[in-house]
């Protein structure tokens, strides 16, 4: 066990240190942060000045390192707009995007687990029909259109909700909304699938076969088989907790983490992002490690060395 | 004496295309029966069409008349009282019917719980004692192994322990060697024999194998497309095989011994379930085959007090139109 | 029949895997075969059997050289087997071919069966294209199967169709030797007999030499001139097919046979205690001795050769050759 932990952890080290890496090369080829920052017409020594101040004259390998260094002090640089500390900006929006995310998550889990589970034990009825095409519908439309829909009927049409800003917990519901429900319908599509798939097994005929009630063959023997695969996209869908948002809180002008990294990436803003796409990856490994635990957790087959019977 | 089980004329069609096509067959208490046939004669359809554990699409009509109590159509809790407390069943892969994420102990505790209220350490100790019977050892600490931790033939073991759980009056047994290697294979037929002898269970063994069934079992019924085609003491069978198509089953068999003779392999293959033949399912891929045989279905005639078989050159006399099941 | 003479020869064949158990544990050495010598003459039929891991399917593909064995060599028609995936290797790989035991993976489903069954001519440049086709519906007509039938996909023809269709496209290059693994155990038992007559035939028209891998003895009877009974990588016992079956030399043989279900067989039958043992977990000495039940102290101590009796019959076993007299079987006396 311990082992496993030590191996798991290395590599999730090494996709953080991969991650850090790709986005530090990215943010350096794609335009000089001086020159955006500085503005098209700016003196060229104000922009040499600037350069220098935040070290982006050194060879790049130079800046690599010492930017790597930084981070393993804990040190993720300042923004180069207003000089903050970059992860006091960015941990001040991390607030505001959990308040979407988070009733979203279980929106997605509570409407899109019992949906799934439903269409799989009622397969091809009408029920199952109507569950697949919204969760196909949900799957497919890309979330600004929902977004841009939802705000077209409920704040255009019908002036319930506001359609942007955070005034009040009104402001949330339909970004909430949004995000939910197309979550919801992923991890409709999913269930069923993993659903039917076990129910198909020869051990739920051979529950059936020794008396076991029909509800209690779905709750003990097939629920606990179909939440093995169910819990792989609930893990990525906890991995997105922070950075899921972007598109969402663009549309409804939502002051979170993915506002935030849309204007730094429009500014070149490099230590702002790589501090995002650091806690981004970090989230993400933290959701895998806990789904793989949960894996052995749920799945007998995956602990440890088996005990083979001699 | 009373049938445990007669089943009459039992049917079962799958989105139009008939899966069986009229069983008529009963089991004594304490019989063995054997059920052999070729994949898709329906020998495995007409046990979990019997215990209800076909899928909602089967459209199935006919009786199964337990004891005076009919199963078809009954209601749920009459059935899962029936499945497992007074007919049990065992599968063909035994690794694959078990609950991969349940440990075997309460897997046969569940068994216990529901047909003879068993729960906690009176539970347990009465699995342990099942998981010995079934010849598993040190039984104790396999309860709390999973069953990916045991082999084939334990799992098989394991199956039974958890069809005897219930203490059932018969227990059907659905190929239960075919997926074993065939020194395990002998160690399964020799346990379920031992154990038939100590509870004085009736057994329904389902095998494609004459000679697995041969051993077990006292009488045989043979299946084809969908219909028993010959009925007979085991002895009786292979000495006097009336059916042409078991005649071609028995010819079939590779010798022990003798001289190498060409074997009498029955030409073409098993009709399709919606490409039935409108007469004798067999007739197509009969040597004996007539006018009459595609006339009508022949229904089964008795050659003699427990002998029967469906082939009108049984009797030809005495076939009446009337006894055609439509 | 042609004249007689080795066709395959293999001497010494081990065939190492590493594997691992579980997600972290260490890799074990496992010996699927481990010293496996046979002679296959022109245009006969050796069975090998056993039970499932006990090697025979590995040794089958070592001989094709689909797998390179880690010691030993095979020959072929007197030469030494080139080196597996070689020019010289595909060139004979003609003349040697493989059937597997499910022939709807072994056929694509894309495909004709005939174009299929022409494929090995065009691969190997064999005859022009007019005579191909003829070659095509000559092999069909041979397996059983009419010219109309090779126009259809596999997902078309039933399991001993295919089957049959799998043995013409074997055939195609007239290969002068046949491995076939398994070819009738996923087969209902009617076909079966036909595919056990097909083969018979198809030896006695074409003279090709098989290697016949199979757990089933009685099947092996109908089809071989010699049988090897294999146990955990070795070959225990191998002779005259009536002669292993009528009196099997080897106490796994015994077993075996005993096993073998049919109506009317005489005497009690032996069972084995267990289950058939883990390749990673070798036992000491003679492999079978957990299990049998004639081991002596000596079986857990010393591996017994696979050496002839004075009837000619080759056995591994201490006790058959009576340089020991039968125990009451090693673990018993262990636990005594």
């Amino acid at each position: 066990m311990l082992r496993f932990l030590a191996t798991r952890l290395a590599r999730a080290a090494l996709t953080i240190a991969m991650v850090v890496t790709f986005a530090f090369v990215v943010l350096r080829l794609s335009g000089d942060p001086a020159q955006i920052i500085m503005g098209a017409d700016a003196p060229p020594e104000a922009v040499d000045a600037f350069r220098s101040a935040w070290g982006l004259d050194e060879p790049i390998w130079v800046q690599y390192f010492s930017y790597f260094w930084a981070i393993l002090q804990g040190d993720l640089g300042r923004s180069m707009r207003d000089g903050r500390d970059a992860i006091m900006l960015v941990t001040e929006r991390i607030p505001a995007t959990l308040a979407l995310t988070l009733p979203a998550l279980a929106i997605k889990i509570c409407l899109g687990i019992p949906a799934g589970i439903y269409a799989a034990l009622h397969r091809n009825s009408l029920a199952d029909r109507v569950v697949m095409i919204i969760a196909v519908a949900g799957f497919t439309v890309p979330s600004f259109v929902l977004g841009l829909l939802l705000v077209l009927v409920f704040a255009v049409q019908l002036g319930w909700l506001p359609s942007g800003g955070q005034e009040s917990w009104r402001h949330g519901i339909l970004p909430v909304m949004t995000l939910g429900l197309g979550g919801a319908a992923v991890l409709a599509r999913f269930t069923r699938s993993a659903m039917l798939e076990v129910l198909g097994q020869p051990y739920i005929r051979t529950a059936s076969a020794k008396g076991v009630p029909w509800r209690a063959v779905v709750t003990g023997h097939a629920l606990p088989n179909a939440a093995i695969p169910t819990v792989t996209i609930i893990g990525f869908m906890v991995g997105t907790l922070i950075a899921g948002a972007v598109v969402v809180e663009s549309v409804f002008s939502w002051p979170g983490v993915g506002r935030l990294l849309v204007v730094a990436v429009a500014n070149r803003d490099l230590a702002v992002v790589q501090c995002i796409l650091l806690l981004v990856a970090i989230t993400m490994v933290c959701a895998n490690l806990i789904v793989d635990l949960l894996y052995g957790l749920l799945d007998p087959r995956l602990r440890a060395a088996p005990r083979k019977a001699a | 004496m009373m049938p445990l089980v007669r089943l009459t004329g039992l049917s079962v069609a799958f989105d139009g295309a008939p899966a069986l096509r009229g069983i008529d067959l009963s089991v004594a208490k304490g019989e063995a029966v054997g059920l052999v046939g070729e994949s898709g004669c329906g020998k495995s359809v007409t046990w979990l069409a019997a215990l209800g554990l076909l899928p909602a699409k089967a459209r199935i009509t006919g009786s199964v008349m337990l004891d005076g109590q009919e199963l078809i159509g009954a209601p749920a809790p009459v059935l899962e009282r029936v499945r497992g407390g007074r007919i049990a069943m065992i599968f063909q892969d035994p690794s694959s019917s078990l609950n991969p994420v349940h440990r075997i102990g309460k897997q046969i505790m569940e068994a216990l719980g529901l047909h003879r209220g068993m729960t906690g350490s009176n539970a347990r100790a009465e699995a342990k004692r099942l998981l010995d019977l079934v010849g598993i050892p040190d039984a104790g600490r396999r309860l709390d192994a999973y069953p990916h931790e045991l082999s084939g033939g334990q799992n098989q073991r394991v199956m039974i322990a958890i069809a005897l759980a219930g203490q059932p009056e018969l227990l059907v047994a659905d190929e239960p060697t075919t997926a074993l290697d065939v020194t395990i294979q002998a160690q399964i037929l020799e346990l379920l024999q031992s154990i038939r002898r100590q509870m004085g269970m009736a057994l329904v063994l389902i095998s494609h194998d004459l000679g697995v069934i041969a051993e077990a079992c006292e009488r045989v019924a043979v299946m084809y497309a969908g219909r028993i085609v010959e009925e007979a003491p085991v002895a009786q069978l292979f000495d006097a095989a009336a059916h042409p198509y078991t005649q071609g089953l028995i010819g079939a068999l590779p010798p022990m011994d003798g001289p190498r003779r060409r074997l009498a392999a029955i030409p073409g293959g098993v009709p399709e379930p919606w490409a039935m033949p409108p007469g004798c399912g067999f007739a197509p891929r009969c040597q004996f085959r007539s006018a009459p045989c595609d006339a009508a279905i022949p229904g089964l005639m008795g050659l003699s007090d427990q002998h029967r078989a469906a082939c009108i050159r049984v009797a030809p006399a005495a076939m009446p139109l009337e006894r055609i099941p439509a | 029949m042609k004249a007689g003479g080795a066709l395959l020869e293999a001497e010494g064949l081990v065939r190492r895997y590493a594997m691992r158990r579980g997600l972290l544990g260490r890799a074990v050495e496992v010996r699927a075969v481990d010293g496996v010598s046979l002679k296959l003459e022109r245009g006969r039929t050796l069975g090998l059997v056993g039970e499932s891991g006990c090697g025979k399917s590995t040794t089958g593909r070592l001989v094709l050289g689909m797998e390179t064995p880690d010691a030993g060599r095979v020959s072929f028609d007197g030469a030494v087997m080139p080196q597996p995936g070689s020019a010289a290797w595909r060139a004979m790989r003609a003349r040697m071919q493989m059937v597997f035991q499910d022939p709807l993976g072994a056929l694509d489903r894309r495909l004709p069966i005939a174009t299929q069954v022409g494929e090995p001519l065009e691969i190997h440049g064999i005859g022009a294209r007019s005579e191909r086709a003829a070659r095509v519906e000559t092999l069909l007509r041979a397996v059983g199967l009419r010219s109309d039938q090779g126009a259809r996909y596999p997902h078309e023809l039933s399991g001993g169709q295919r089957q049959r269709a799998v043995l013409a496209r074997a055939l195609a290059t007239d290969p002068a030797l046949l491995v076939c693994d398994e070819p009738i155990s996923a087969l209902d038992v009617s076909i079966q007999a036909q595919v056990m007559n097909l083969l018979v035939d198809l030896q006695e028209q074409f003279g090709t030499a098989m290697l016949f891998v199979s757990h089933d003895l009685r099947a092996v009877r109908q089809v071989s001139h010699r049988v090897a009974v294999m146990y955990l990588g070795r070959i225990v016992e191998e002779g005259e097919p009536d002669g292993v079956l009528h009196e099997p030399a080897h106490p796994y043989s015994r077993a075996l046979v005993s096993a073998i279900p049919h109506p009317g067989r005489a005497g009690q039958r032996i069972v084995l205690q267990g289950d058939p043992p883990n390749p990673a977990d070798r036992p000491s000495g003679c492999a079978f001795h957990p299990r049998c039940p004639v081991a002596t102290s000596l079986c857990a101590r010393e591996t017994p050769a696979l050496k002839a009796r004075p009837d000619g019959r080759l056995v591994a076993c201490h006790v058959a050759h009576g340089e020991v007299s039968a125990g009451q079987g090693h673990a018993r006396q262990e636990a005594a």
